[in-house]
């Protein structure tokens, strides 16, 4: 079996797959931050909140997470035309992914708010803190940290899960790709190359992300306790 | 004027040096009676200590004190504040009156510092500069006036235990209550934090507290509560251990010396 390898869709088609990582990449950040605040008030709220807000937490939470990805982006891109909303593929893919990356971020959190002892948070409020100056001040910052591996590894789901955003004609990378192979009929070897390229920002995002616990968590920094 | 305030005034006029007074005070979990109709008095700059076997209602009685638990029957008064009457002002009440407890839990994100500034900072609204003096003060005050920076992790229980008595103090309590501030410690780190317990007690803090050191009990102690099965069975000074009037408090004397 002798098969040719062929990469001179590289030089062609150079400028098509860096606009593709920056459209990936793009999504990416945008998402991150909103996500991690919509869950982490998601699951606040359906552990501290009133029931109401318990009940549109838990409805949310499993509507998302028993639901594919592709079908939320769908409903969000078609629904909004529905609704006379008119919004780009950018905005929209941004807003399917903050949607669906909360959802799990708020089952990671809920399960980091959990895990500190009960005495923590009776110690706070005999200190007369209010019930929400414990949740913001004394468990948030150590669920955040407990958990934070967990969340590292959604946000790297999340930012994979980004390539099926040129369904809703957003080109991300792998939307750059399927043009790529269409034209030259090297599929294999830009799909090779694709994957590098996730392997590549994957890592770039994992790093990024524990440069942001080594500014966070001032105490591992100190104690230089690994997460 | 209400007819309630005026009858009140009297009472109020004379309970000037009673910080805490429990008034056939009754507990229960479920069907569990745990306080069973509790009288006990504390007044200002006394140290009352509760002893007991297992079980007898100590950490409850304590945790009645500052509003952990919420009594069932009888009247219990804090600082002026009636606890058995609804609508009672935790927060105002956990102003005046720290709790120290066996598991020290400090915030474990924070340094001993931090743990100590939190609560001035974020209730009295101090600021920054006032709160670090405050803990300068505090922590030399426990001995641990090198380990600000340190991290809960980086000391050792005795230490932990100091800081969070420091913790405390820093909101400057009128009542300080103990629930077994050494028992999860060696002889060696007990030592270190009854020696501050000593100290404020001779500074003339209010304190209430449980624990199994009876040598330190009976030291300390200008009232000795012995609980048993809920009930406030013998009080007295801390003489009342060389002397026991009932055959229970006899016996655990016995077991425990
Ligand atoms: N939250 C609770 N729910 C149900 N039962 C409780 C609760 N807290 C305490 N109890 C029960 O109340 C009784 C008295 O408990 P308490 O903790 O006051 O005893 P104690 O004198 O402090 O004992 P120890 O010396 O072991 O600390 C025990 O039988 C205990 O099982
Ligand atoms: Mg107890």
């Amino acid at each position: 079996m002798s098969y040719e390898f062929d990469f001179a869709f590289l030089d062609e088609y150079g400028p098509e797959l860096l606009r593709g990582v920056w459209l990936t990449l793009g999504m990416t950040a945008a998402s991150v931050l909103p996500g991690f605040l919509l869950g982490t008030l998601c699951a606040v709220g359906r552990l501290y909140g009133p029931p109401w807000v318990r009940r549109v937490a838990i409805v949310y939470v499993e509507a998302i997470r028993n639901t594919p990805l592709v079908i939320q982006v769908f409903w969000l891109f078609f629904g909004l035309a529905v609704l006379q909303v008119r919004i780009g593929a950018f905005p929209a893919a941004v807003l399917a992914l903050v949607i669906n990356v909360g959802a799990y971020t708020a089952e990671i959190m809920r399960a980091g708010f959990e895990s500190i002892p009960k005495g923590q948070v009776e110690a706070a409020s005999c200190l007369a803190l209010t019930r929400s100056q414990v949740i913001w001040g004394v468990q948030l910052p150590q669920a955040v940290e407990r958990v934070y591996p967990a969340l590292v590894s959604q946000f790297v789901l999340m930012m994979l899960a980004t390539s099926i955003m040129s369904q809703i004609s957003a080109e991300e990378l792998t939307g750059v790709a399927y043009q790529i192979q269409a034209f030259t009929f090297r599929g294999f070897e830009v799909y090779l190359v694709i994957a590098g390229i996730y392997v590549a920002l994957a890592a770039a995002l994992r790093l990024v992300l524990l440069g942001c616990a080594t500014v966070a968590f001032p105490r591992r920094r100190r104690l230089g306790t690994p997460l | 004027m209400d007819a309630t305030l005026i009858a009140d005034a009297p009472a109020a006029a004379t309970d000037r040096e009673t910080m805490v007074r429990f008034e056939d005070v009754r507990k229960a979990f479920g069907t569990v009676e745990v306080l069973r109709g509790i009288s006990l008095e504390v007044h200002r700059g006394d140290v009352t200590v509760l002893i007991g076997r297992s079980g007898s209602g100590k950490s409850t009685a304590l945790r009645c004190i500052n509003g952990l638990e919420t009594i069932n029957g009888g009247r219990l008064t804090v600082c002026g504040r009636k606890l058995h009457e609804p609508g009672v002002d935790l927060r105002a009440l956990r102003q005046e009156v720290g709790i120290v407890f066996q598991s020290y839990n400090l915030f474990p994100h924070l340094t001993a510092a931090q743990n100590v500034m939190l609560a001035p900072r974020k209730v009295k609204r101090i600021g920054i500069r006032e709160a670090r003096e405050l803990a300068r003060e505090v922590l030399a005050q426990v001995g641990l006036a090198d380990k600000a920076e340190a991290y809960p992790e980086q000391l050792s229980g005795g230490q932990q235990q100091r800081v969070a008595i420091a913790r405390s103090l820093a909101m400057h309590p009128r009542l300080i209550l103990f629930d077994e501030v050494t028992s999860a410690l060696d002889p060696e780190l007990t030592g270190e934090v009854l020696r501050v317990i000593e100290r404020l007690a001779q500074g003339g803090m209010t304190m209430v507290l449980v624990t199994h050191e009876m040598g330190f009990a009976r030291s300390v102690a200008d009232q000795l509560v012995f609980m048993h099965q809920g009930t406030v069975w013998e009080a007295g000074s801390g003489d009342i251990l060389r002397d026991p009037q009932t055959p229970e408090l006899r016996q655990f004397v016995g077991n425990g010396l």
